[in-house]
């Protein structure tokens, strides 16, 4: 187990080093390649010469691509400084990248975002799990049943419906009609109960659709699951069948949902871009949307790495699961 | 039997969809009781507020306004800013030796003094301006506001390499030839070494310009103008908390998400003749899905859009069938064009230009912009309305508006022939794709261009890179992009601040270009020459109108619009009007609530 | 059911719905599938007898029907077949004097593991991935009985003692992936008889094991047997494996029980041609020099479209004998051909003898 912890740890170690370096490829050197000036579009439309020299001085891009990529690395770990036009910016550890459009450092930018995309994407996780899965057990247990067409047309509905459609409309039933919520953001730190009622309509809306795919995979493992072999012993064995459905097949069934779990969350917390729009949420996938809108080309690379990271991180997190559950992981 | 039932499941299908819209209606209608006519208490009515004041008389000291917004300013450093609504929203924290008069429409254009106890004294044939300060004026830590302050925000604009994105113009009119560096590269003691402006003492601030120009004081009139005070330079991120010298200071700020703006103690009623300061508190929130802040708006949870560029479509059309009342419907000041490169054949011939204008169907460009309403009237030249010696549709040398606005087959094939190319040609139309209603222009100009034998094809760039990839003309002539879609609004409401970078050969540039149709034209230049030493209104306004007839009967420009804008303003607001100092914007700096609570 | 009770009486067995003697007792038992392209019929009719002590050898090529039949006697056709094509059963199975198709399901659900038990082909697939050899066998202990865990894990280290694994208080920690092919089934054989049961069915208990490993599987299953006095049915498609275990044979074909008897008439006085085929192409260790192994030419029967007449007479060799072409219009019923001793077949008992000896025994 242990041995098996940490060749996972260190392929996500080296995953994490490629990772930087294709990001900082994709964002930096590609457009140089491309002949596309990269210090013109960090100051915008009206591009002033002196400007732009003022952002290639600080940035560096000037310099050897090596130099570059290995300021850009050093500033992740020991923070660096951006000196220029007389004007010096000390961005510390871990440097993300600064903002010549904000005129802030990205990380604590992100950190400021990244609890509201968090809450979100777990809050939500927990409700489409709950959802998700016991619609796929009933109706792989009811196949063929009203109940199951029902909840495959319902769970069909939510794969193809977006989420800025089904998002505006329950703002426009809940919160414009009903005013049963008031639709605005509250931090947890500064009240826990409007911050719960005011993602309560985000979570609904982003687990309506993670749980429409959740039923439907659910649905296929648990039948292809209850054709298995061990699954006739545990019924051979004379135990009930709500045993053997929780305690054999249940067990089995979560290992896809698992993998699924691990790479929605990860993607998700990488910014759920339609559903933080749709509802204001001042989150990571919102802010690279206003990001890409202002061209703000560091803050695109920092949620661009966190997102990276966040699915690696989840994908370890995944796989640490998977040998807990699967014993036959271990081995291999 | 089996019909009627099936008709009775439809009525059914029919009664739920039907359940469903209206609670969607009556959910985006949200507050309830309309009055469209305009009520006291209530909304002030349809276009109540479009150059004349609404509900004046209503307005209370106190209370909290709620601005929205789809789009937070580039940078609120007075420097930096270049948003129109960031200028307009800069006047609540921010004061100019001389701004726009607080009046509605055309009185807003007018300037007035506001640091200085008058408007320039001009000496030197229009070279020299000398201005002195009130008594009183003060920053928000209660210090007196002095020339040096003055100068020293001004020398910021130099420090392009750290603060960039504002205009330059100051820059432009004082250093021509950019000699000075900018206050951070400033070798002198006090940093103050820029050589065109002199404080003699505290109170007296002399700007020597190299050449006259006589739009000079609209230049200084432009929040880039504003003192700043060296000791509370924060250089770069001087945007993220501005030293106020205006009634509001900045209380908290968060990019893209919210700013607060307070009352300013220091500043004093009686030192500012402009600013009336009504509200207590200012909120700005930012939203990221337009839809949410129109709803909003619409529900009365906010007062007013902070953009000011017209409801999205959704909202307009929910708010103009029942809430008419609470919009204004002026004109932007922007015109919405396609312009022909003169580099791209066969387009250097201005009967191939004339034959586009007349072949084109304007009322469909207009609907194709959003109608007369939401798009606004078709554009008949090249000046805005709200610019001094604009002349409006009245001016219309192609009769765009009169005879020929469905389009004018047989002018334009007479055009081709004129030019050489009677069986038409082929070219290109470049369009942004990231402005869906630009896209629909592009496609209306294919269209009617399409019956008189000119085959456009569409292409549609990356809008965030306009300035590599349409401001590059030698990229214009590669690419073969006879016909650009575009707009433009004036910085400042003269014929310098509009047209002076699209028409004057002087600003053919090889990156940036905004002269698309490389008009280079000596009478044109000599017109613009001539206006910035012309320092009367009325000598201006005429050179104004002459350049624009220059520019229209050279046929570089087919003009769709003169834009206008559905704007909301809420139930709660008082002393609302548009002024043309901010392109038809309602004058955010006295802006007042009819209640305190 | 008149026909049949006709038919079961002149095999001299017991009328139906009452109460039989014997231990086991299986009376015109059928299995119908409904699918899509039809009703699979994959057991039609088949009654049989087992006694306590006694080892029966169900034997038949794949899809003959031999597995459906234990399915059908634990119950599982119908617990936990979930959506709407459920099995069609009919007949009576007697265990221990209770009729299990009519019995309360949760009843019938306390007789699995307890009172009879089942040993699967596949140890690797039949035993859950996710859980330690120990927990299932705990887990298989604890169902029937009311013990604590420690008490259920020392039956557990126990029973897999008995079933001759090494080590078993720490094999029992282990998974099945960590236990080798025979191992497994050994691990598979104790969890069967952790609650003694009474009738202990064993699917093609050795079918996916190494030779070596089979007989060593066979001779445990034979010794437990005698120690705990159950009965047992071994379902093989190998007469080989029944040969070393079973007191009597039942050969089926096609869902139907083609010959039935004790083991050595089965074996040296076969009374039907499909024996004879399993016979020649079972492959014989005791034989000096083997001849080509003889198979059954052709394939099993559709169990949708069953053959007319006798079901194997597509691939009977002797097909053409009897006369009338009966053998393609009559289904033949089993008779008498000795002491308890059944076949199905239409050619005269004479004509078998004689094919018998002449023909088949000297070849094999």
């Amino acid at each position: 187990m242990l041995t098996y912890l940490i060749r996972r740890l260190f392929a996500a170690a080296v995953m994490l080093v490629v990772i930087i370096t294709v990001v900082f490829c994709i964002f930096f050197l590609v457009p140089k390649w491309a002949g596309v000036d990269i210090a013109s579009s960090f100051v915008g439309k009206q591009a002033d010469p002196a400007a732009v020299e003022g952002v290639r001085q600080k940035l560096g891009l000037g310099d050897p691509i090596y130099v570059q990529v290995w300021e850009f690395f050093k500033g992740i770990f020991v923070g660096r400084t951006y000196a220029g036009g007389g004007d010096t910016i000390h961005c510390a550890a871990p440097c993300f990248g600064y903002s010549f459009r904000s005129e802030q450092a990205i990380w604590p930018v992100l950190t400021d975002r990244f609890p509201v995309t968090l809450g979100l994407a777990l809050g939500a996780a927990v409700l489409w799990l709950i959802l998700g899965v016991s619609a796929g057990v009933l109706s792989a247990l009811k196949r063929g049943s009203l109940w199951d067409r029902g909840a495959m047309v319902v769970a069909l509905a939510g794969v193809s419906l977006p989420i800025y459609f089904t998002g505006m409309l329950s703002l426009a039933i809940f919160v414009f009609g009903l005013h049963w919520f008031s639709g605005t953001y509250v931090p947890f730190t500064d009240n826990p109960g409007k911050w719960f009622t005011g993602m309560i309509l985000p979570w609904v809306t982003l687990a309506f659709l993670y749980a429409a795919m959740y039923a439907r995979i659910t649905r296929a493992t648990m039948m292809e699951i209850l054709g298995e072999d061990y699954i006739r012993t545990a019924r051979a064995k004379g135990l009930r069948e709500p045993v053997v459905i929780r305690k054999h097949a249940m067990r089995s069934t979560m290992t896809p949902i698992l993998t699924m779990l691990g790479m929605d969350l990860g993607a998700l917390i990488g910014g759920a871009i339609l559903t933080e729009s749709t509802f204001n949420l001042p989150g990571l996938g919102r802010e690279v949307l206003l990001a890409i809108r202002n061209q703000d080309l560091p803050v695109i690379v920092g949620v661009t790495l966190i997102t990276s990271l966040a699915v690696l991180f989840a994908n370890l997190v995944v796989d640490i699961l998977y040998a807990v559950i699967d014993p036959r992981v271990r081995l291999t | 039997m089996t019909t009627q039932r099936t008709s009775g499941r439809r009525k059914q299908a029919l009664a739920a969809a039907a359940a469903v819209a209206a609670l969607l209606t009556t959910a985006a209608c949200g507050g309830g009781g309309d009055d469209n006519g305009g009520s006291k208490n209530g909304a002030a009515g349809f276009d109540a507020a479009n150059n004349k004041v609404a509900q004046a008389s209503a307005v209370k000291k106190g209370g909290t306004l709620k601005f929205g917004g789809a789009q937070d300013a580039d940078s609120w450093d007075t420097t930096r800013g270049y948003y129109g609504f960031m200028w307009n929203f800069a006047r609540y924290y921010s004061r100019q030796l001389v701004t726009g008069k607080t009046e509605p429409g055309k009185g807003g254009a007018q300037l007035t003094p506001d640091l200085a106890t008058g408007l320039a004294k001009v000496t030197d044939g229009g070279k020299t301006y000398t201005y002195t300060l009130r008594d009183g004026v003060t920053w928000e830590d209660g210090k007196p506001i002095t020339s040096k302050d003055v100068k020293y925000g001004i020398e910021r604009v130099w420090a392009q390499d750290v603060l960039s994105g504002g205009p330059t113009y100051l820059k432009e009119v004082l250093d021509p030839k950019g000699e000075y560096k900018g206050p951070y590269k400033d070798t002198s003691a006090d940093k103050l070494g820029l050589k065109a402006i002199d404080t003699p003492d505290d109170k007296t601030i002399v700007f020597h310009l190299p050449q006259a120009n006589s739009d000079f004081e609209e230049i200084l009139a432009l929040v880039s103008a504003s003192p700043v005070r060296q000791d509370k330079d924060t250089k770069s991120k001087y945007g993220l908390k501005p030293f106020s010298s205006g009634p509001y200071k900045f209380e908290s700020y968060s990019p893209g998400k919210s700013l607060t703006l307070t009352r300013n103690t220091s500043w004093k009623q009686a030192s500012d003749p402009v600013r009336k300061a009504y509200p207590d508190k200012i909120t700005v929130t930012f939203f990221s899905n337009a839809n949410e802040l129109d709803q909003r708006l619409l529900n009365g949870d906010l007062d007013l859009d902070i953009n000011q560029t017209g409801m999205s479509p959704q909202g307009r059309t929910t708010a103009l069938k029942q809430h008419k009342a609470n919009l204004d419907n002026p004109v932007s000041g922007y015109i919405r064009y396609a312009v022909f490169p003169q580099s791209v054949k066969p387009f250097d011939n201005e009967h191939c230009r004339k034959a586009v204008i007349y072949g084109a169907d304007h009322v469909s460009l207009q609907t194709a912009r959003g109608g007369p309403v939401a798009g606004g009237d078709i554009g008949t030249n090249m000046l805005p309305p709200s610019v001094p010696g604009a002349e409006g549709q009245k001016y219309d040398p192609y009769e765009l508006a009169g005879a020929n606005k469905s389009g004018n087959v047989a002018k334009a094939k007479e055009e081709l022939k004129a030019c050489g190319q009677p069986n038409g040609f082929s070219t290109t139309i470049a369009v942004r794709n990231n402005k869906p209603v630009e896209v629909a222009t592009a496609q209306s100009l294919q269209a009617s261009l399409k019956k008189v034998g000119i085959n456009a094809q569409i292409d549609q760039y990356d809008g965030s890179q306009t300035a590599g990839i349409i401001g590059s003309p030698s990229n214009v002539k590669k690419k073969g992009y006879g016909i650009i879609i575009m707009g433009w609004g004036p910085d400042f409401p003269t014929v310098q601040g509009f047209g002076l970078p699209l028409w004057d050969s002087k600003y053919i540039l090889q990156s940036g270009n905004n002269n698309y149709a490389l008009i280079n034209d000596k009478a044109i230049d000599g017109l613009f020459s001539q206006y910035v030493t012309t320092l009367d209104d009325a000598g201006k306004e005429k050179i104004a109108t002459q350049i624009n007839h220059k520019v229209m009967e050279g046929g570089y420009y087919l003009p769709f619009v003169f834009e206008k804008f559905i704007n909301w303003r809420s139930d709660r607001l008082a002393n609302v009007y548009t002024t043309d100092n901010y392109s038809g914007m309602y004058d955010f700096v006295n802006l007042g609530l009819k209640s305190a609570s | 059911m008149t026909d049949l009770s006709k038919t079961g009486a002149a095999l001299g067995e017991p009328v139906s719905g009452a109460a039989p003697s014997a231990f086991l007792e299986v009376r015109d038992l059928k299995v119908h599938f409904p699918t899509d392209d039809g009703l699979v019929k994959s057991v039609d009719g088949l009654s049989f007898q087992l006694e306590k002590g006694k080892t029966l050898g169900i034997v038949g090529e794949s899809g003959s029907g031999k597995s459906v039949t234990s399915l059908g006697i634990m119950g599982l056709h119908t617990a936990g077949q979930y959506g709407k094509r459920k099995a069609q059963i009919s007949g009576e199975i007697w265990l221990n004097g209770t009729e299990l198709l009519t019995a309360d399901p949760d009843h019938v659900r306390k007789l699995r593991g307890r009172e009879m038990a089942m040993i699967f082909q596949d140890p690797l697939s039949a035993l859950h991935p996710y859980y330690t050899i120990g927990q299932q066998i705990v887990e298989a202990y604890r169902i029937h009985h009311d013990v604590d865990k420690k008490t259920a894990r020392r039956r557990a280290v126990e029973m897999l003692d008995r079933v001759g694994i090494p080590q078993p208080d720490k094999r029992v920690d282990n998974y099945p992936h960590e236990f080798s092919g025979g191992m497994r089934q050994r691990a598979m054989i104790a969890m069967s008889l952790v609650n003694n049961p009474e009738l202990l069915i064993a699917d093609e208990p050795t079918t996916a094991l190494d030779v070596t490993v089979q007989a060593q599987i066979l001779d445990l299953i034979r010794d437990l047997q005698k120690e705990f006095g159950s009965a047992v049915i071994v379902i093989t498609h190998d007469l080989g494996v029944v040969a070393e275990l079973a007191d009597d044979i039942l050969v089926m074909y096609g869902g139907r029980c083609v010959e039935r008897g004790p083991a050595d008439k089965v074996f040296y006085e076969p009374r039907h041609p499909y024996t004879w085929g399993l016979l020649g192409s079972m492959p014989r260790l005791d034989r000096e020099q083997q001849e080509r192994l003889i198979p059954v030419k052709g394939s099993p029967p559709s169990l949708i479209n069953v053959p007319s007449g006798c079901a194997f007479n597509p691939r009977c060799p002797y097909a053409d004998i009897p006369k009338d072409d009966v053998t393609r219009t009559v289904r033949p019923e089993l008779a008498e051909v000795g002491s308890r001793h059944w076949a199905a077949c239409h050619l005269s008992t004479e004509q078998r003898e004689r094919i018998w000896t002449e023909e088949i025994a000297p070849k094999l």
